[in-house]
């Protein structure tokens, strides 16, 4: 006889909100680094540091996807259309994840150079697999990160839509 | 014998100086004997160097009569190079070249002076981030002659310092400048 879920494991909402912050973390230094001038003191320490917390995040959203096949969620509350809709946005908001790893991973890498984490260890490049790939890779860098924080405000704007107008337990099944 | 037609050919050359008529060659972008090269300052206490990997470009050249020799070259301004993925990036964006709007830069020769020194003056317009200026390629011939594989070849080489502020491209600290270091090697058409 199972008890009934009605909260995350306390895993789960460890990696959902430390997700929440690296996501957040990472769009905001990327969007401020971008326009650093060459004489900026940062000019080399913010890339560095988003190219090692967001390589570092690889490994950790792999390990929080292998925790979310093996943990038991909580039911989801709403409308039919409300609890597709959830899951549909979940899955594309880890899809993008991994785009936004790929895609900045084959930036830094166009060239053959490895990626250096917090100078602890580095990540191999395998050079370029189309012409310009620095700049294609950017381009969709930049829009998926825009897109994902796009989905990740409608994500949390539904939580919070659940927890005031619904008064269900949605938001704080994760709290 | 052999003197004799030594003679006789220096006497045909003299007599008909004009038989070496200016001559027209693309340049072996294909066979990768040519380069547009780049020099900037670091920081003012060293350079970064790189290339443009994709340009073409065609001149006349005719020893006897210089002032006629013409030159014109073509870079797609996104084929910059200084072996460095993300500062090629940084080139390339609208903080410097603005390669996507901006995809070609050109030269094109107007006017060609032979210097007392043997160098040339060829004087012309170079287009770079959509802005015209003069400009003029000190330039030298390094040489011409028949290649191994039944062609005609001749080579110059011709550097020319740009201002970049000249060209609507924003100075960033020491790098007020380019040098821009050309070889091109033509094959004769």
């Amino acid at each position: 006889m199972a008890t009934l879920i009605t909260k995350y494991h306390g895993l789960s909402r460890f990696f959902h909100w430390i997700s929440a912050i690296i996501v957040i973390g990472l769009f905001a230094a990327g969007y401020w680094m971008v326009d650093l001038s060459y004489y900026s003191e940062w000019y080399k320490t913010a890339p560095h540091w988003h190219k090692s917390v967001g390589l570092c995040f690889v490994a950790f959203t792999t390990a929080r996807l292998i925790w979310k096949l093996l943990s038991t969620a909580p039911a989801m509350e709403g409308s039919a259309f409300e609890k597709k809709a959830a899951s549909a946005a979940h899955i594309l908001i880890y899809i993008l994840l991994f785009t936004m790893f790929l895609s900045g991973y084959l930036i830094s890498t166009a060239d053959g150079r490895g990626i250096d984490v917090f100078d602890w260890f580095e990540v191999p490049g395998l050079g370029s697999f189309i012409e310009d790939q620095a700049d294609y890779a950017g381009l969709v860098h930049e829009y998926v990160a825009y897109t994902l924080i796009g989905l990740a405000s409608l994500h949390a704007l539904a939580a919070l839509k659940h927890h005031f107008i619904n008064k269900d337990n949605t938001l704080k099944k994760m709290l | 014998m052999k003197k004799l037609m030594m003679a006789s050919a220096l006497t045909a050359a003299m007599a008909f100086p004009l038989s070496a008529m200016a001559a027209d060659y693309t340049v072996d972008t294909k066979g990768a004997h040519a380069f547009v090269s780049f020099k900037v300052s670091h920081l003012g206490y060293s350079f970064i160097q790189g290339r443009f990997n994709e340009f073409d470009g065609t001149f006349s050249y005719d020893a006897d009569n210089i002032e006629a020799s013409k030159v014109t070259v073509n870079v797609n301004t996104e084929s910059l190079d200084s072996n460095h993925a993300e500062r090629d990036k940084h080139l390339r964006s609208d903080d410097f070249i603005d390669a996507s709007k901006y995809s070609t830069a050109k030269f094109v020769s107007t006017k060609v002076t032979k210097n007392a020194d043997g160098t040339l003056s060829i004087a012309g317009d170079m287009t770079l981030h959509g802005v015209t200026k003069p400009a003029v390629i000190d330039a030298k011939f390094i040489g011409e002659g028949k290649d191994p594989w039944g062609g005609y070849r001749a080579g110059f080489e011709g550097t020319t310092r740009l201002q970049v502020a000249d060209y609507g491209i924003k100075v960033v600290g020491a790098s007020s400048y380019v040098d821009l270091d050309i070889v091109l090697e033509g094959v004769r058409n």
